[in-house]
């Protein structure tokens, strides 16, 4: 019963901070309530006894990625932004598409999918399971994300220190 | 233990535990002006009874009753957010920190700490990492040229600190091989040859000692990592337009993170409460208390005796220490603790 309040709950805080993030027309505002949305998702995780998870979602979205999100804001002093009147078609059509489309989907979902309500402590939780799980059942997964968010970081670095090194050719134009 | 007994047990010991850090939050603002001031020859607060030590009530008083200003430019909803974030981030840490073995009293069972999670390190590291914000909003909603370059460092600092941070505390994780608090410093009873504690000072975990101490001053913000707030350029950085209690709430962080990070040393590195034991029953039961306070204490002396002797890093020095320096050491720590462990194993 309990664990149904705090679902509800955190589940509407999750919903109300998504459309916030939307609505809201400064970019901290909608920044702030993304954080909102990565804290209530980690107590989701946390009601389904994923607790390894839930910790590295706070640390990891919430507290890293998103303070370089807001670092960026501020160092960028980011105003508001302006409202374009969008198309009335977008408001006619597009929100009840939405609904109805996310609706269907969960319904199918629950119908078909064959699985039934997720019981607690349901999702492997402990750190050593997670531990297991990673560097033995899924080892070549992880490791080829870990080279793949390498050469991510390696992209990075050569977009920001393109201008520093002349090509070749451009050497004499200077 | 039935559930009203486990809300009035749990009750009880937050409000001892809140009661006792914000007094020791007052305290260590007392100790602090005293060490450095007779550092620096001279008394310190001395006026407010005897050695002054009435001299936090007062500020709290003065702190309360000062007009709290809000500048006409600020964004106010962060603005007044701002604080709180900070302050309740750096109160929640202690939620989970362990000051001491089990008590039985009243025919119960309690361990002495408010709850002992099997993530209990990680939940610190979120709080943390989640305090940040305080900081950086407050920067940016005070519009002004002063708080948003505090904020922008304070933001820049503690993302780049808080990874030497982490990684510094994996080689403890792994030689304990649990996140509880509670296990870790039950890994490290016993003694080498009878002599040396079997904290994981002394066992291997020198380096990461060294690295958690630089990574810990810079994610406090103190000297000598203190540019968020450094008077010299920024007149007071991040918190320049706040007065008043609000003032008062980013100085209790400070000072509650320090506190915080001194635990978490004490628990980690220095063996938590563990120490000699002699005497009757009664002083069996209080000296491991006695001992982790005593650790602590000596960690926040030592921030302070830093904090009177070093000057500030320059903003490029403090970036190319951290990532140049404490980074690769890290990780080093690691994959050599990583290493001994697997081949002992």
């Amino acid at each position: 019963m309990l664990h149904l309040v705090l679902f509800s709950v955190f589940g509407a805080i999750c919903v109300a901070g998504a459309v916030n993030l939307l609505v809201q027309r400064h970019p901290i505002n909608s920044a702030l309530s993304l954080i909102a949305v990565m804290a209530s998702l980690a107590v989701e995780y946390l009601l389904l006894g994923a607790e390894f998870v839930a910790a590295v979602q706070v640390i990891i979205y919430a507290g890293a990625i998103m303070v370089l999100f807001v670092f960026v804001i501020m160092l960028l002093n980011a105003g508001e932004e302006e409202r374009v009147g969008g198309s009335r078609v977008a408001i006619v059509f597009g929100i009840p598409g939405m609904l109805v489309g996310s609706v269907l989907t969960a319904w199918v979902l629950l119908r078909y999918s064959g699985t039934s309500g997720v019981e607690l402590g349901a999702m492997p939780g402990p750190p050593k399971t997670i531990g297991w799980l990673l560097f033995h059942d899924f080892l070549l997964p992880f490791e080829v994300t870990s080279i793949l968010i390498l050469i991510a970081i390696m992209g990075a670095v050569v977009l920001a220190s393109r201008e520093e090194i002349p090509a070749p050719g451009e050497r004499g134009e200077v | 233990m039935s559930v009203t007994t486990f809300v009035i047990v749990s009750v009880i010991k937050t409000v001892i535990a809140l009661f006792v850090l914000l007094t020791a939050v007052a305290y260590s603002v007392w100790l602090e002006r005293k060490v450095v001031g007779h550092m620096q020859n001279r008394w310190g607060p001395s006026y407010v009874g005897p050695f002054g030590l009435l001299q936090p009530l007062a500020d709290g008083a003065k702190f309360l009753l000062k007009e709290d200003l809000t500048p006409p430019h600020v964004y106010k909803p962060l603005y007044i957010a701002a604080p709180m974030l900070s302050v309740i981030f750096a109160l929640t840490s202690i939620a989970v920190i362990p000051i001491g073995n089990w008590v039985d009293i009243f025919g119960l069972h309690i361990p002495l700490q408010i709850t002992d999670l099997n993530i209990g390190l990680l939940i610190i590291l979120g709080v943390t990492s989640m305090g940040v914000y305080g900081v950086a909003l407050a920067g940016w909603s005070s519009n002004s040229k002063y708080s948003l370059l505090g904020g922008l460092r304070a933001s820049a600092q503690m993302v780049s600190y808080e990874i030497s941070l982490g990684l510094s505390l994996i080689g403890v994780l792994i030689t304990a091989g649990s996140f509880s608090l509670r296990t870790i410093v039950e890994s490290q009873q016993g003694r080498f040859w009878g002599i040396i504690p079997r904290w994981n000072i002394f066992h291997g975990q020198e380096v990461a000692f060294f690295i958690y101490l630089m990574s810990a001053y810079a994610e406090t913000n103190r000297i000598p990592f203190d540019l968020p707030e450094a008077e010299t350029e920024l007149v007071a950085g991040y918190h320049t337009e706040y007065s008043a209690m609000k003032f008062a709430m980013f100085f209790m962080a400070e000072y509650a993170n320090m506190i915080t990070v001194g635990c978490l040393a004490t628990l980690l590195f220095l063996g938590g409460w563990n120490g000699p034991l002699f005497g009757p029953p009664l002083l069996q039961a209080i000296l491991p208390v006695f001992w982790f306070v005593a650790k602590v204490f000596a960690f926040l002396f030592l921030y302070i005796w830093v904090r009177g002797t070093l000057p500030r890093f320059r903003y490029d020095q403090l970036m190319a220490f951290g990532w140049k320096f404490l980074f690769p050491l890290a990780i080093a720590n690691l994959v050599i603790t990583a290493l001994v462990v697997a081949l002992r194993s």
